[in-house]
């Protein structure tokens, strides 16, 4: 059996009933896949690697799609308004707030979040490890952002100042004023003291 | 140092994992099968009456579910916050709700429902509402104060003349709605060498949470699950319950993580009822989800001041009078008390010879306001500090100096009723930050560096009463030998539910590898616990986990004496065995001895349990009897006074007189929090609540419309909230680590003055870079800064507030 053919004919049915459908997104939206002049919404997308087929409105954003049609709820939305960065990812490995993004437009990039950052075996990344060792997270709530920037700093410059490290991550808003603990755990991960 | 095993010493929380791999669950991850989602209907108008609703439009529309208004909760009396209201009073009030299949759905459906409101006269600035004629933020009144002799509205309106005056600086002479004082305020002036006396602002701001709100709901069999964004855990049980019109036990609270609170999530609030009280109506689960805008409307706000201060000094730098005045801009629910702490929080801090304080607490259409990190003790804290900086001056005395002279201290009492404190070693303090600072050598570094940039050097000092006692702590030992450790403490981020629960580990001197910490759902049979507001978890929650396993202890030796023979006082405890003192023979497993729990049973088992604890306690252990060895029981452990939390900051800034910006090139700041409990998690909170002192110092406040009521800044840039670029990249802090003598470890709680003295001393530092100019208010922008040096008109009348 062609596994994506079952999957596609799940999502038809899916969206066919709008009753089961508001068990799975907030936005689900109307129940037409084939309105005049839209866009196709039954898209493939790359999250963390694995390719997955979604159904997606022309004007969703990653956040929404991440969270409420794939379940990847790591990815906050703080303020939905590209402010925050509470829900920034990687997409081809550069940081962007995912809920100023429309998911139609990273269709052939490939996505990372939150829950893409950990090692296939589990074990964590090292900015993940050096952000518990420095107890950098209060509330946590933006803390999925901030790894996602200090992932693509250190991809970028494995050794970054704490200048550099502060400007890296200045885009994603902590209101408990973690930001000290966070560039602590930046330097760690990058191998650096912190004396 | 202390030869503590865990209390003192760094461990790793279990929720960090769920933080740092995504895991982690907010209100807003969750759902429930045949979930709806709601959206709200929010006042466009600061104030009115909404006199026709008409929803005839989405009557047959698809998706739509349900419609909730203000006649499906119960009404609540003004100024009480509602959860739906037909009487707005500020822009953003809940008005009604849908509920669709989608959020799309809702807002489409909230769009086609015509809703007429009738506007009634608002105010955005107390004095505005206070002037003869001006207008009233609720028709009840233009005033509400709260006491324990009685609440109520009133009228009160001031003179044009009064107005004019209290905006000149003079002492308002206009009615005042509350008062107390102690000593002779007229004698402690007549003995002052110097007298300052000045007017000051401190301008509203809203809290910002990262997580907005969110909350859903579900009934089963008669019980209420809600999910939501809490401060504290089983502290919201009895709100929430009321909120929602069932019993304490017939709600079930989830609230795993939740995203900041800063006062704004203490107790339950309306918007977490409200998918409760729809859920009832649709007979399916509703989600609430609040937008960052909402967030803005109805997440709270700090208090706002404009007040006047007067302060006597004797020639020895001692304070000798002090006497406050403040209106409080306490927003359209009347949530304050800021006014009255703040004057307490002179009398700690300062410990004046004579003192009084007048309280006017002036009702406003702004965002309802809440308590705030150090509410009402860190706005005039950042008032206090270039006072006493002016008054060193006058004096010629150091500014350290001055501060250490009237050091609160283990001897000083304090408010109107003289109490004592617990402790307080505030000169300890300042002296150890001075030293960390190196405040000697920054005293002789010239003020005016590379043009145009000039020095500044601040002091400050934070304080916030940091204990409460009475609560319950709970733990089981299981016949596998691990301890669990049951906390009602919510997860707000300060790891204060895990931490506290280290003292019950330290008690029975077992290994945290063998504790399993139970937190986060109402039904995971928690105790009573403390509220997470007010510095208080940390004293409050180490003395209920003590005496919850000092109980454990003692029937963990009673057990031992039944199985070995002899008193229970011949056996002691090592971590992992009851064992006979003398004959080490006679000796038994942790393990063995909560099986013997259990077979005993009785108060052993939790099947008999203290009469005096709370209710949810009682449920907690009547769910755990016959499954270990409880030890649960009530704080009654003795305490007396004031339990101070305090903190002392330096700050060295250098200012650029061509564009008003200042940039903080040093920060240290030093915690009095009796004993170091958690070392990250204090320094945590120090360095968090560093930032919030800037914010508060430079950045952020409310600005409203004066003609419609509008807000103007509800995002967080426009709010302001510090980034990574607002504030140093590195922040040094350390700890007195002193016990005190009222908690069994010696440990008080910080959260709150360590941004207290983050914001005094900026305003101290800005201060000392313009050559002693006050500007008397929060925050300090840089327009304002520019406009001073510049010699222009600042772009706000004097006194002017939330309006510019």
């Amino acid at each position: 059996m062609n596994v994506n053919l079952t999957r596609r004919r799940f999502i038809k049915a899916v969206i066919a009933s709008s009753a089961v459908a508001s068990q799975t997104g907030c936005q689900l939206g109307s129940k037409d896949l084939h309105a005049k002049g839209s866009v196709e919404r039954l898209i493939s997308l790359d999250i963390n690697g694995k390719k997955r087929r979604v159904d997606v409105l022309p004007q969703e954003t990653l956040a929404s799609t991440l969270r409420y049609k794939l379940g990847l709820t790591g990815t906050k939305i703080g303020c939905n308004r590209g402010e925050c960065g509470a829900c920034t990812v990687l997409i081809d490995g550069i940081p962007n707030y995912a809920c100023s993004t429309l998911s139609h437009s990273v269709r052939k990039r490939q996505v990372q979040s939150i829950e893409g950052v950990a090692n296939k075996d589990g074990t964590l990344h090292p900015i993940q490890e050096a952000f518990v060792e420095e107890l950098s997270p209060q509330c946590g709530f933006c803390t999925p952002g901030q790894i996602m920037s200090a992932v693509a700093l250190l991809n970028e410059n494995p050794k970054p100042s704490r200048e550099e490290a502060r400007q890296a991550l200045s885009g994603n808003i902590c209101r408990c004023g973690a930001y000290d603990h966070y560039l602590n755990g930046v330097m760690r991960a990058s191998g650096q003291s912190n004396e | 140092m202390n030869n503590y095993k865990h209390i003192g010493k760094n461990f790793i929380p279990p929720d960090i994992y769920g933080k740092v791999n995504g895991k982690a669950k907010y209100a807003e991850d969750f759902r429930a099968d045949g979930m709806v989602f709601a959206r709200m209907y929010t006042s466009p108008v600061a104030h009115g009456r909404v006199t026709d609703i008409d929803t005839s439009a989405i009557d047959n529309m698809e998706g739509v579910v349900g419609i909730l208004t203000a006649d499906d909760v119960p009404s609540t009396e003004a100024p009480n916050a509602a959860i739906l209201t037909n009487n707005p009073a500020f822009i953003g009030d809940p008005i009604l709700a849908v509920a669709a299949t989608d959020e799309r759905i809702a807002e489409d459906a909230l769009n086609k429902i015509k809703v007429k409101i009738e506007t009634l006269p608002f105010a955005v600035d107390p004095l505005d509402s206070l002037m003869e004629g001006g207008p009233d933020a609720r028709e009840e009144g233009n005033v509400f104060s709260r006491s324990r002799e009685g609440s109520g509205f009133k009228k009160i309106k001031w003179t044009k003349k009064q107005i004019e005056e209290f905006r000149a600086g003079k002492e308002p002479t206009g009615e005042h709605a509350t008062e107390w004082n102690y000593g002779n305020l007229e004698q402690g002036f007549k003995d002052a060498a110097l007298i300052i006396e000045e007017p000051f602002v401190t301008t509203g701001y809203a809290h910002m949470s990262m997580e907005p709100r969110t909350a859903m709901a579900y009934w089963q069999n008669g019980t209420c699950y809600v999910y939501g964004s809490a401060q504290s855990q089983s502290f919201w049980l009895p709100g929430l319950a009321r909120l929602l019109g069932v019993e304490q036990d017939k709600v079930v609270l989830i609230s795993e993580n939740t995203g900041g609170g800063f006062g704004s999530k203490i107790g339950a609030y309306p918007a977490a009822a409200l998918p409760g009280y729809f859920s009832k109506k649709l007979g399916r689960p509703v989600q609430l989800r609040i937008t960052r805008e909402q967030e803005f409307y109805i997440g709270s706000a700090r208090v706002g001041f404009q007040g006047w201060i007067k302060l006597g000094f004797a020639e020895d730098g001692r304070m000798t009078a002090g006497d406050v005045f403040i209106i409080e801009d306490i927003g359209p629910n009347a949530t304050g008390g800021d006014g009255s702490s703040a004057g307490g929080a002179i009398s700690l801090l300062y410990d004046p010879e004579a003192m009084r304080f007048r309280g006017l607490p002036v009702l406003t259409n702004t965002t309802p306001r809440g308590a705030q990190r150090g509410p009402g003790q860190n706005q005039i804290a950042a008032i206090m500090a270039p006072l006493m900086d002016k008054a060193a001056k006058a004096l010629d005395l150091d500014r350290l100096e001055i501060r250490k002279i009237n050091a609160v201290n283990n001897e000083t009492t304090v408010y109107a009723e003289q109490r004592p404190v617990t402790s307080a070693y505030m000169k300890e303090a300042l002296q150890k930050g001075a030293d960390l600072f190196d405040w000697d050598t920054k005293q002789q570094f010239p003020q005016k560096i590379n043009a145009p940039k000039v020095r500044g050097l601040g002091i400050g000092q934070g304080y916030h009463s940091a204990g409460a006692k009475g609560f319950d702590g709970l733990i089981r030992i299981a016949p596998d030998g691990k301890i669990h450790l049951y906390s009602g403490v919510g997860n707000l981020g300060t790891y204060s539910y895990a931490s506290t629960t280290r003292a019950a580990a330290e008690v029975l001197k077992c290994e945290w590898d063998d504790c399993i910490i139970h937190n986060g759902r109402s039904d995971k049979n928690l105790p009573w616990s403390s509220y997470q507001a007010g510095s208080v978890s940390t004293y409050a929650q180490t003395r209920t986990n003590y005496v919850a396993a000092v109980d454990a202890v003692d029937k963990m030796k009673n057990i031992a004496a039944k199985i070995h023979g002899g008193k229970a006082d011949d056996f002691d405890i090592d971590g992992r065995h009851v064992h006979h003192k003398t004959t080490p023979s006679k000796s038994s497993t942790y393990a063995e001895i909560a099986q013997a729990a259990i077979e005993f049973g009785g108060t052993f088992s939790g099947a008999i349990y203290p009469e005096d604890i709370h209710d949810i306690t009682k449920r907690s252990v009547q769910n755990i009897a016959g499954t270990g060895l409880v030890g649960v029981a009530k704080d009654k452990l003795p305490q007396n006074g004031v339990i101070p939390g305090l903190a002392a900051a330096f700050v060295e800034i250098e200012l650029d007189l061509e564009t008003g910006k200042y940039e903080i090139m040093d920060y240290v700041g030093i915690a009095e929090c009796g004993t170091v409990v958690h070392p990250q998690g204090l320094d945590a909170q120090m360095k968090g609540g560093a930032v919030w002192g800037m914010g508060m110092a430079g950045l952020e406040r409310h600005v409203f419309d004066p003609q419609n009521g509008l807000p103007a800044n509800i995002g967080y840039h426009q709010c302001k909230v510090p980034s990574y670029l607002d504030v140093p990249s590195v922040t040094r802090t350390d700890a007195v680590d002193l016990p005190d003598p009222q908690n069994p470890f010696g440990a008080r709680g910080i959260g709150e003055p360590a941004m207290g003295c983050a914001v005094a001393a900026l305003t101290s530092a800005i201060s000392d870079a313009l050559d002693g100019y006050n500007f008397g208010r929060t925050p300090v922008s840089s327009d304002m800064i520019l406009n001073y040096v510049t010699g222009n008109n600042q772009s706000f009348k004097p006194l002017q507030t939330n309006n510019f």
